[in-house]
């Protein structure tokens, strides 16, 4: 570990100080102490709906299993009798659910899911008419957690209630917004609850057909959701006529290939259809003409997990967490200069600043500069934002968009213009070039922020950039334009002095212009 | 090559000599039965063809096209717009650094520096002779979802976290000695074209592949925070009525 900086305390409540006996060197360099991960279990057999949230199994009920909690948490955990930070002392309420079966022994086995709940949802779905599950999901206020926070149940409702040909469910698991890191441990951990919901909202909606679009990268994540797949047919849970209710469904997953534009759910659509990944006219809206031009609702690996939780605890309790528009927990995805980078999962509504301490502080105790609420995609936040309710309302409230809770916490030694470069170059990149503003807007601004990053830029450069950014936004075919002007919309507004002092000479350059040549 | 017979306007490099074999056709004919509509297996089979030859030539191309009733033009159009199929031959493995914003702050771009130098290549090369063993195609690569455990690397696609130029370059140094470290999380590590054959969907040994453990400090850190708080969810009530359909207008 490098030389902790040792910054001024100043009336500012920065940096979060890390908890006491939670330090950077407790955290990585300390072995697991005996017996301090095992969960209290019980060992008893599961009760039956209805259930209690328990933590996850110990690890003793599968000794044969590879995976070994204590190796898994070897470092990260706090020797007997230390510390761990809790709500009192100003941390994130946790409340496990998606995340509550994660560190369960082969968790990803349809074993250990239906042992914590699993498949319990499923038979009390089948029992009712579909349109009775969207009114529950409409009732629980469960919001998409792919970015857009659209409410679910609404888009299910959607679809025509008489159309002629068949709908379909399509599963958006393409995760690739910078800084966003939830879905895929998902899909490896616990992809049998992406399963579960999978059914019942195809039930729900009547699709005899649902895809799952992986990630292609994801490797690791498509083979345990294929497994899963698998697994769950040869337990009756796909196939013809499931459980006895004469409901029928087949689940394909399916991999990318490597777009972030398929992200975007018509983008998605096109590239499922076995063409170039490139957004559609909207409308009309997938609901009405989406997969094969039929109705087709698409929604977030994140969405469709929570949907059997909320089948076996109802509205009501999903409701008891989070805030009044956006209820229910959220995964919290902490990375970048944090003491313990991770998932957290709380209730809609949590700060950064209570998630900064259960994660034990910034990193060496050097403050924080800026983060991204949800992704490179959101406009950058600064410390006076620590205190934002981490909801869809709130954030967009305070100027930024939730997005994917992707929380991308930066400190003081990151140079804002160079960050905002890196993600240009990404949008570049992953512009698919179908619109003329995004396609040539994306190129211009890498060229000039490549000029202002190694101190060849111009004032007159900022300008032009603004303009270019603003031209953009708004004005492209898709969202992606939209996000590729908004870290430079953002960064003007809270760091324009740092592109001013690299343009004239008062810092140096950040990059060297031969680190340029061939870069993306 | 395929000497006199040579394809018209294709770069010599992409004009092999392959043969798909009959394996190959099945596979293919498999992977079409799963969609509604044949044109949506056009990504799994390129990735398929991909895993024949380390890339995606002219001929896998065709092969694409013959299968699914399309033209040449209509795969090659597809075939150009995605990053994950290669238009040259790819070495045994591909080592993907992170270096977007996030990732290249935490030490990702010196990593990729340090590959870089120590290569000799730079993006979407490879060093070594394609397909031998040892042989390397490096490459910088987007956001790959893995912030939590930045900086990160993927070598054929599974995950080596938290890595740091000196570790990157004892892992390569190792793929390129033959051996072939076992991943943070993902399976036992293979090469490039038999993860390739995964990704278009056909697993020959999934039960054994899909065992490698992944469970991981960040990934588990909420989920063991709240449990050795002792915080936990709202207990469920203890029955649930479903709303009743809304009443017809």
């Amino acid at each position: 570990m490098s030389t902790p900086a040792n910054p001024s305390q100043p009336d500012e409540p920065l940096p979060v100080t890390p908890p006491a006996a939670t330090s950077i060197e407790d955290a990585v360099s300390r072995e697991a102490g005996p017996g301090t991960a095992s969960s209290p279990g019980t060992g008893e057999p599961p009760s039956p709906v209805p259930v209690t949230i328990e933590p996850a199994l110990p690890p003793a009920a599968d000794p044969a299993g590879p995976l070994s909690l204590e190796a898994a948490l070897r470092g990260s955990v706090p020797a007997p009798g230390e510390h761990w930070p809790t709500p009192a002392d100003g941390g994130a309420p946790l409340t496990p659910l998606l995340t509550r079966r994660w560190a369960s022994p082969r968790s990803w086995s349809i074993q250990t899911y239906r042992q914590l709940d699993g498949y319990q949802a499923l038979p009390a779905a089948l029992g009712v008419a579909p349109g009775r599950i969207t009114e529950l999901i409409k009732s629980s206020g469960l919001r998409g957690r792919g970015g857009a926070g659209f409410p679910t149940g609404l888009k299910w409702s959607f679809l025509p209630p008489a159309s002629t040909k068949p709908s379909y469910l399509v599963i958006n698991a393409d995760e690739g917004e910078p800084g966003t890191c939830k879905d895929i441990p998902l899909l490896m951990a616990d992809p049998h609850s992406l399963i579960e919901g999978c059914i019942i909202t195809s039930y729900a909606i009547k699709a005899p057909f649902c895809a799952i679009y992986v990630r292609g990268e994801a490797v690791h994540a498509l083979r345990r959701v294929q497994n899963a797949v698998n697994e769950a047919r040869a337990a009756g849970f796909l196939g013809q006529d499931i459980l006895g209710s004469g409901y029928n469904l087949e689940i394909v997953v399916h991999a990318g290939a490597g777009a972030y534009i398929c992200g975007e759910e018509t983008a998605l659509l096109d590239s499922l259809e076995g063409r170039r990944g490139q957004p559609r006219l909207k409308p009309p809206f997938p609901a009405v003409a989406g997969l094969y031009a039929s109705p087709t609702v698409v929604n977030n690996v994140e969405t469709i997990a929570s949907v059997p939780a909320i089948v076996l605890g109802g509205s009501d309790w999903y409701r008891s967490m989070g805030t009044e528009k956006s209820p229910g927990p959220k995964i919290y995805s902490l990375s970048g200069h944090v003491t313990n980078p991770g998932q957290y999962e709380a209730p809609m509504g949590t700060t950064l600043r209570e998630l900064l301490v259960s994660a034990g502080g910034m990193l060496d105790g050097i403050p924080l500069k800026f983060f991204t609420p949800g992704g490179s995609s959101t406009p950058i936040f600064t410390p006076a934002q620590l205190d934002v309710p981490l909801s869809f309302d709130d954030v967009a409230a305070a100027g930024s968009m939730l997005g994917t809770t992707a929380l991308m916490c930066f400190n003081e030694t990151v140079s804002v213009p160079w960050a905002v470069w890196k993600w240009l170059e990404f949008y570049k990149h992953e512009s698919c070039g179908k619109c003329t503003p995004c396609r040539e807007g994306t190129g211009w601004l890498v060229q000039i922020l490549r000029r202002i990053v190694s101190g060849a830029g111009t004032l007159e450069d900022l300008d032009t950039m603004a303009d270019a950014a603003s031209n953009i936004a708004g004005r492209s075919f898709c969202a992606l334009g939209d996000a590729a002007a908004t870290p430079i919309l953002s960064s003007f507004k809270y760091f324009r002095s740092e592109f001013e002092d690299l343009v004239t000479g008062r810092t140096p350059p950040v990059v060297e212009s031969r680190l340029l040549v061939g870069a993306h | 090559m395929s000497g006199s017979n040579r394809r018209i306007g294709v770069p010599v490099f992409l004009d092999t000599d392959v043969v798909f074999d009959d394996l190959t056709e099945a596979r293919a004919d498999e992977i079409i039965a799963r969609y509604p509509f044949s044109r949506s297996a056009l990504l799994p089979l390129l990735h398929l063809v991909q895993s024949v030859e380390g890339f995606v030539s002219q001929p896998g191309i065709e092969f694409c096209a013959r299968k699914l009733g399309l033209t040449v033009a209509e795969v090659s159009a597809v075939a150009t717009f995605y990053t994950m199929y290669k238009r040259t031959p790819c070495g045994e493995h591909l080592v993907s650094v992170c270096t977007n914003a996030l990732c290249a702050g935490l030490g990702g771009d010196a990593i990729y520096a340090t590959l870089s130098a120590h290569l000799g290549v730079g993006h979407e090369e490879t060093s070594g002779e394609p397909g031998a063993p040892g042989s390397i195609t490096l490459e910088h690569a987007e956001c790959l979802a893995a912030c939590d455990h930045g900086p990160v690397l993927q070598v054929n696609y599974e995950y080596y976290d938290n890595q740091t130029p000196d570790g990157a370059l004892d892992l390569v140094n190792a793929l390129q000695a033959g051996e072939r470290p076992h991943p943070t999380r993902g399976a036992e590590l293979t090469d490039f074209r038999s993860v390739e054959l995964e990704i278009a969907g056909i697993f020959t040994d999934l039960p054994s592949r899909v065992d490698a453990p992944t469970a991981s400090v960040p990934t588990l850190r909420g989920a063991v925070l709240a449990d050795r708080t002792e915080q936990r969810a709202p207990v469920m009530p203890n029955s649930v009525e479903f709303p009743p359909l809304p009443e017809k207008k």
